[in-house]
């Protein structure tokens, strides 16, 4: 059935929009921006901040757009004077108990306060507010949070509240008030897991990660040290954003090229080894469902997840596929096989991992691993070292990774979209068990609904398989199974709405960018592009495969694959 | 913050577990267990905040965030006498400050702690409705007004007494 649709003059400009819509979303259509602050589509709609206030025929004083619905006739004014004094007001009380460090704040340029103090010409230091200083939670690797920059908008307990993980709330009372863990605790005692949402939320520089750019330039700079960077297979849809390039422009090309001026030894490519998690994770896969071990069997690769089962579902862990993530296998393949075959010290190797995501910094702190990866940016942190070196990152040529780890399927590419290891994984594992079965495409895992479904015969063997991406929706998976209410063989979970496309760790957009675009979706276009356009699509068929395995591994799930690609996982109950 | 278990008796876990029980399947029942849960433990420290989270199948940092956002839940200990200090606009003008300094000075403590004998405890709040005898405070439902520095020690004096202190 057609919604009804309701017709309103917005700055006197017609406009017909379906009943129920707010008048923030009624003006896009009329080519207006309001304000926000508190408000961020798909995560946050509370009408808390006060900065959409617009004026509105039938309604007392002024109204939050963001929340108010539109009505037949309205006439709604959205840049009056008595609405930019409010707006002025309310960004000079905000201003009143902010920390005003804006010259080494990391969203400095880029931070939506600043934006609007700057066009609404505030005087900061109108109001002095009560003088209290809040410590700064510096206690995971993930997450740090200044509480003395965060103004309160509640995005970040939304986006928490989104995830279903409940780590941080707001503490307190009136002036007081301000977002933490339960009983002030430490985020690393928290049921955080480090997906990092709460980051790309904040539209102030409340929140940010624990960075490691600053070993990283050491390490650059030791002449002893021989550095390497790859990078995950999100990275190049998502970097040029932070050059104000379209959102989904694939930058693979100057991607390698920057990084390359930067200074390291070698610039290899993380789908190599997406490619790696593929053979292991598909053959342990069959292996399963051969001898009935523990089913369903979920994906490993996102360290978010992982620690939301060891934390919240530990009796999930003997469902969790043993396979490290790629991160990890790419840090131990390079310490072990490619420090043997280059005579290098696996003790003189820095290895970089430059990744979408906060998880993964601290995954590669786990103790299971820890000697795999030396330091694991962000795209963020990547973003922020480009310029700092004074590369012209749009000017660049396109280069190509270093050998012997460049060439990698477009299965590897589609890791970093929601569905993409699923489909990766079918694509070898029908493979593996019916040598006929050509199928490349498995369109029902595709796009960005929270939980897809699909159900394969291969070789005789019914495949129900499901994917889930955002931690709610892998609860929601998880309570499925365990009532018995739905039966799978195989799951991916990706902890991020969207998947690694839109980690926590990607580059931090402008409202007016995020309020208006199909992230997740335009994200990973740029991904499935390469997939198609790529001569090779299944992992298995990739010739560094065939390399890696004749050269060290012998075959998947070998004895020694197992011992450098696989590790262990253990509860780690939390409330 | 202190995890209490050692504080709480057998009695009021049961208790507690009665209550979450007979309201877990009520909306918005998170305030009305809090409220029993403080009756029965006299406070809400973390132990008993994690079994009301877990209960409910919610985070603590939810449980924490109501405690923290209503004055009347208290994250510390209370005394068996619990006394209320007004500090509200008619007993502040009459100098409800200096009894609640005298107070402080006579058990050795301060506003939103409670004696290490656990006999008293002290909280400010805001009008009791006994303007007319500003100013005033409670010692649990005893309402005592017209109150001077000085009358502060003969009436603790007298609850003392009782528990022969």
């Amino acid at each position: 059935m057609q919604a009804k649709m309701v017709n309103l003059k917005i700055n006197n400009i017609s406009v017909s929009v379906p009943e129920g819509t707010t008048i923030l979303e009624a003006a896009r259509k009329a080519h207006i921006e309001i304000p926000t602050l508190c408000y961020l589509k798909d995560v946050s709609c509370v009408g808390s901040c006060r900065m959409c206030l617009v004026e509105a025929t039938g309604a007392r004083g002024l109204v939050a757009a963001c929340v108010y619905p539109v009505s037949e006739g309205m006439e709604v004014r959205t840049n009056t004077e008595k609405c930019r004094q409010s707006r002025k007001m309310t960004l000079e009380l905000i201003l009143s108990k902010h920390k005003k460090k804006c010259l080494s704040c990391e969203r400095n340029h880029n931070c939506e306060l600043q934006k609007l103090s700057l066009g609404y010409s505030v005087d900061e230091d109108r109001f002095k507010g009560e003088d209290f200083v809040l410590p700064i939670d510096t206690s995971t690797p993930y997450v740090v949070r200044d509480n003395d920059k965060c103004i309160n908008c509640m995005r970040c307990v939304a986006a928490c509240r989104k995830q279903n993980v409940n780590a941080i709330g707001p503490i307190g009372r009136g002036f007081h008030v301000h977002i933490g863990s339960a009983f002030d605790m430490p985020l690393s005692e928290s049921v955080c897991v480090g997906c990092g949402q709460c980051i790309v939320a904040c539209p102030v520089g409340a929140l940010s990660e624990n960075s490691t750019i600053e070993n990283v330039w050491k390490a650059l700079s030791d002449p002893t040290k021989q550095v390497v960077f790859f990078t995950a297979p999100s990275v190049r849809a998502t970097l040029g954003e932070a050059f104000d390039m379209p959102v989904g422009t694939n930058v693979e090309g100057k991607m390698v090229a920057a990084i390359r001026r930067l200074g390291p030894d070698h610039v290899f490519n993380m789908d190599v080894t997406a490619d790696l998690t593929i053979m292991e994770e598909a053959s342990e896969l069959i292996n399963r469902i051969k001898t009935g071990k523990p089913m369903p069997m979920f994906t490993s690769c996102c360290p978010a997840w992982i620690k939301f089962v060891e934390q919240r579902h530990p009796e999930m862990i003997p469902h969790l596929s043993s396979c490290k993530s790629p991160q990890q296998m790419f840090g131990a393949l390079l310490k072990s096989y490619w420090c043997e075959k280059n005579g290098v010290d696996p003790k003189n190797l820095y290895v970089v991992s430059v990744i979408p995501c906060t998880a993964k910094k601290y995954e590669c702190t786990r103790e299971e691993m820890k000697d795999d990866v030396d330091a694991a940016i962000t795209t963020r942190e990547l973003a922020r070292m480009i310029k700092t070196a004074g590369i012209k990152f749009t000017e660049l040529p396109d280069e190509e990774f270093d050998n012997p780890f460049a060439t990698a399927t477009g299965g590897g590419a589609i890791f970093g979209a929601t569905g993409g290891v699923m489909e990766a994984a079918l694509r070898t594992a029908a493979h593996m068990m019916d040598g006929s079965f050509e199928v490349l495409d498995f369109f029902a895992v595709r796009g960005t609904n929270p939980i897809k479904e699909a159900t394969y015969l291969v070789a005789g063997n019914t495949i129900r398989v499901a994917v889930a991406s955002g931690l709610a929706n892998a609860e929601t998976i998880i309570k499925q199974i365990e009532s018995g209410e739905k039966k799978y063989d195989f799951i991916e979970i990706m902890a991020c709405p969207g998947g690694c496309v839109n980690g926590g760790g990607q580059p931090t957009l402008s409202d007016s960018v995020r309020n208006n675009t199909e992230l997740k979706e335009s994200r990973a276009r740029a991904l499935y592009t390469s997939d198609t356009k790529n001569e090779l699509r299944r992992s298995s068929d990739s010739p560094v495969m065939d390399v890696i395995y004749n050269d060290y591994f012998g075959f998947p799930n070998s004895h020694k694959a197992h011992e450098i690609l696989h590790t262990t996982y253990h509860a780690d109950k939390r409330i | 913050m202190e995890n209490c278990e050692a504080c709480g008796t057998p009695e009021q876990a049961e208790k507690l577990k009665a209550v979450i029980e007979e309201s877990k399947s009520t909306p918005g029942c998170l305030m009305h267990i809090l409220q029993e849960a403080q009756g029965i433990y006299g406070f809400l420290p973390m132990s008993v905040q994690k079994t009301i989270a877990e209960g409910l199948g919610i985070s603590l940092s939810e449980v924490y965030g109501v405690v923290t956002f209503y004055s009347q839940f208290s994250l510390k200990p209370k005394g068996k006498h619990r006394i209320s200090v007004c500090l509200g606009t008619a007993c502040y003008v009459k100098g409800s400050d200096k009894i609640l300094a005298e107070i402080e000075k006579e058990l050795g403590i301060k506003c939103g702690e409670c004696t290490e004998d656990g006999l008293f405890s002290i909280d400010s709040c805001r009008c009791v409705g006994a303007c007319g005898l500003a100013p005033v405070m409670m010692i649990g439902d005893e309402v005592y007004g017209k109150l001077t520095p000085e009358s502060v020690k003969g009436i603790l004096d007298k609850y003392r007494k009782e528990e022969n202190v």
